[in-house]
């Protein structure tokens, strides 16, 4: 264990108690920090709040918000509400594992984007939405997404 | 002490300089909906116009008012006229109207929606009442009462709108008198079971326990469904005064709110409006003077569907994965850490202030007999007026999709009640009144307010894939009906929508369903083969046609169907040509192209830039295999 990962994780860990309860929000916040959570945090992690490695990936992989392996450098959610769903989300999916060559849940081997459906963003109204980093595009179709994936680098 | 009482009526000073302000105000409605839609452009394009022509005038950011496909909107008042709404904002609409209503006084009647003023107020222009339009005027607006018209960051604005008197009214009552109060009201759950609210509360007020909690599940995991997004987006206050009512009826001291990492604005302002809380001495220790001490801390859920069930979202506030359990005992008498704790839903807590503030009578005027009050839908699908609609338990659905929904463009099919745990309900059920029992009597459930419209172009079939697709991602996995039950019903729902069913699958979809429903252990199970059972029942003829006659009426289903040109109405500008990825359309400038169906991967390109983009329109068609084999015989 380097002391500079040391000193890293210390920070995050820092506004915690190291109580059962804080295992999801430290998770959160690592992912927030790091993007990703990576075996290293979670060996912090058990050392922190004193529980096994095994109950953390069990904590860690039963909610979708986590992922295990690095971000790209933009990051594209399509919506599969129900909404979506009526008015053409899947379509969607399916363009962008096309345009980019991946799965859900993958990243691109050059690290452009990384790819997740989602549940539901909570715009049903303007359906179909995709959001590309923090900012969503409202009423998507297949030519329009397209040509703002080649927006982003 | 802070005096409560001064700070109101500095508050209300406050917002009546902001009402006669002598200079124009322009709200914008930026809640996540109207941030998607490009309000934050038209912000800009208002701050620019204003510059530009050296004009003076109060931006203020609201929530959603609920016509959601009517945003962007941006609301303008001149000083002494009422408020006039614009929709479908474009940064370039939004130059020429302000430039044309503050400068040459002119309000560009024809691109608003309508006006705030009173009823005997009229615009020269005709400019009707916002409250007169279709989608509004059936509508009760109890919870959603401040939703639009205040700042969701300035606790001010909601104490001048009578914020927080409904806990001061709680106070001086005492604990079992708010309880009484809410019995008397006749408040229900409006999370989806609908139990009456004051029950479990009764129980756990009785627990001696030291230790209780006051849990908000804001975990809105439905598809389809963002009323408690929206509320709390557009008025914070309202639900945290909800939680200190219900913490005090029941003596808790510790408060959670469950809300989903997905909805960062709304997780935003609850922040802020805690801080504001703190500032105002309405958490902490002696909440004024009442004797009674509360704090709230926001737990972050991380997605997953199963935690809006109550046990397991305690599992998640402790850490653990979000699993249920089996109940008894109930929460209110063992829940989080083993203590008695309450948990309830945005829209349930949103809905105490008012109750405490003007009484159960009062309350009880709108709704039904058993059903009393209002509840928040999400009105999405193929409806013309989509959006977040509040009315009052007791409406039908066809006034509700018809009347304020404005009905779908082609003719109507079906409406999901209910989320992924609900039903499908045809066309005979429109007349239904909305309430707990009505809905489930139907084979659907209220749920939390979730209300999917369905056309013809929807397959109900692909739908009920869809859901138990869903249903089955979601399960937690602990008992087995609902774990490898659904996985079943979703195998031999895509063997249906693909054509390739065997002749048993319908009954055997039906017996499967009732058996996950009755062998169960949480919510997620019992319910989620609702829309499986309720389209079985509802909906069969469309899954014959797709078992027998492998055939897609709604030209929905992948496998069933194909795209075509039609000749007569293409006029070969290429354009499908040059969007198609797999060079399937062929054909020279000005002649009508040619579209290969086994390079075809029915992406939808073509189609949407022939519709929309093209110089002839529609010449492509998407339509069922079957019904292309029909027409060669012919």
């Amino acid at each position: 264990m380097t002391s500079v990962a040391h000193t890293y994780y210390n920070k995050i860990f820092s506004a915690f108690k190291g109580e059962e309860g804080d295992l999801i929000p430290i998770l959160q916040r690592t992912q927030e920090k790091l993007g990703y959570i990576s075996e290293e945090a979670v060996n912090h992690i058990s050392h922190f709040l004193k529980i096994s490695e095994n109950q953390i990936f069990g904590v860690a992989s039963f909610y979708s918000q986590f992922r295990f392996s690095p971000p790209g450098r933009n990051s594209i959610k399509v919506c599969m509400g129900t909404a979506c769903h009526v008015r053409g989300g899947q379509i969607l999916c399916e363009e962008v594992e096309r345009a980019l060559d991946i799965s859900p849940g993958e990243t691109t081997k050059d690290g452009r984007f990384d790819f997740q459906r989602v549940a539901c963003l909570g715009c049903c109204a303007l359906a179909p939405v995709v959001q590309i980093n923090d900012e969503i595009h409202s009423r998507m179709t297949v030519v329009r997404l397209k040509e703002s994936l080649n927006k982003y680098d | 002490m802070i005096s409560f009482e001064k700070k109101r009526k500095e508050a209300k000073k406050k917002w009546d300089l902001l009402k006669s302000s002598k200079i124009p105000i322009i709200y914008v409605g930026t809640a996540s909906c109207g941030k998607a839609a490009g309000a934050l452009e038209v912000l800009k394009s208002i701050a620019n116009t204003l510059k530009k022509n050296r004009l003076k005038a109060k931006i203020v950011r609201v929530g959603c008012m609920g016509p959601c496909y009517l945003e962007p909107l941006m609301d303008i008042v001149l000083p002494g006229r009422p408020r006039i709404s614009y929709a479908n904002v474009t940064p370039e609409k939004a130059k020429k109207i302000i430039e044309s209503y503050l400068i040459k006084d002119d309000p560009q009647a024809h691109f608003a929606v309508g006006h705030f003023g009173d009823e005997n107020f009229e615009f020269t222009d005709g400019i009707p009442r916002f409250f007169d339009l279709p989608m509004l005027k059936p509508q009760v607006r109890v919870v959603l009462r401040n939703c639009g018209f205040i700042d969701p960051e300035e606790i001010d604005h909601y104490l001048a709108n009578e914020g927080y008197s409904g806990v001061m009214n709680a106070f001086r009552m005492g604990p079992e008198k708010v309880i009484a109060e809410v019995k008397e009201a006749g408040l229900r759950g409006r999370g989806g079971a609908g139990f009456p609210a004051y029950r479990k509360w009764e129980i756990c007020r009785s627990s001696t326990s030291k230790m209780k909690y006051m849990i908000c599940n804001a975990d809105e995991g439905d598809p389809g469904a963002f009323m408690n997004r929206s509320l709390i987006e557009g008025d914070p206050h309202s639900v945290l005064e909800g939680m200190l009512i219900a913490a005090y009826a029941i003596g808790a001291s510790h408060g959670y709110i469950y809300i989903r990492a997905e909805y960062p604005l709304a997780i935003a302002r609850l922040k802020k409006a805690l801080d504001q809380m703190k500032e105002y001495g309405l958490l902490g220790k002696n909440i004024q003077n009442s004797g009674f001490d509360f704090d709230i801390t926001i737990k972050e859920g991380a997605g997953a569907f199963v935690c809006g069930e109550e046990t397991a979202l305690i599992g998640s506030i402790e850490g653990k994965r979000g699993m249920p359990r089996s109940r008894p005992p109930f929460p209110a008498v063992s829940g989080l850490h083993g203590m008695p704790t309450i948990i309830n839903n945005v829209e349930t807590l949103g809905t105490l202030p008012n109750i405490l503030r003007n009484g159960s009578t009062w309350y009880k005027q709108y709704g039904t007999q058993g059903n009393y009050g209002t509840k928040t839908f999400s009105l999405v699908g193929n409806v013309r007026r989509s959006g977040l609609i509040e009315v009052p338990l007791g409406m039908t659905l066809r006034q509700i999709i018809f009347d304020i929904g404005g009905g779908s463009r082609k003719p109507f099919k079906a409406v999901q009640t209910g989320g992924p745990s609900g039903g499908c309900l045809s066309e005979e059920f429109l007349d239904t009144p909305i309430d707990y029992e009505s809905l489930a009597a139907a084979g659907s459930i209220m749920g939390s307010g979730g209300l999917i419209v369905m056309d013809e172009d929807t397959c109900v079939v692909d739908v009920a894939r869809y859901f138990l697709d869903f249903t089955q991602k979601e399960s937690c996995g602990k008992c087995s009906p609902c774990r490898v039950g659904t996985r079943h019903m979703v195998e031999i729902l895509e063997r249906i929508t693909k054509g390739e069913s065997q002749p048993d699958d319908l009954s055997r979809l039906q017996t499967l369903g009732e058996t996950v429903k009755r062998g169960s252990l949480c919510g997620l199970g019992q319910t989620a083969p609702n829309p499986v059972l309720t389209t079985l029942r509802y909906f069969r003829p469309e899954y014959l046609m797709h078992v027998t006659e492998k055939h897609c009426p709604a030209s929905v289903c992948r496998e069933l169907i194909e795209y075509r040109v039609i000749p007569e109405k293409c006029t070969g500008c290429q354009r499908c040509v040059s969007v198609c990825p797999t060079g399937a359309i062929t054909g020279p400038r000005a002649e009508p192209h040619n579209l290969d169906p086994s390079k075809c991967i029915k992406c939808r390109a073509c189609y949407e830039i022939c519709r929309f983009d093209a110089i002839a329109g529609d010449a492509i068609i998407i339509r069922s295999k079957r019904r292309t084999a029909d027409a060669q015989t012919e």
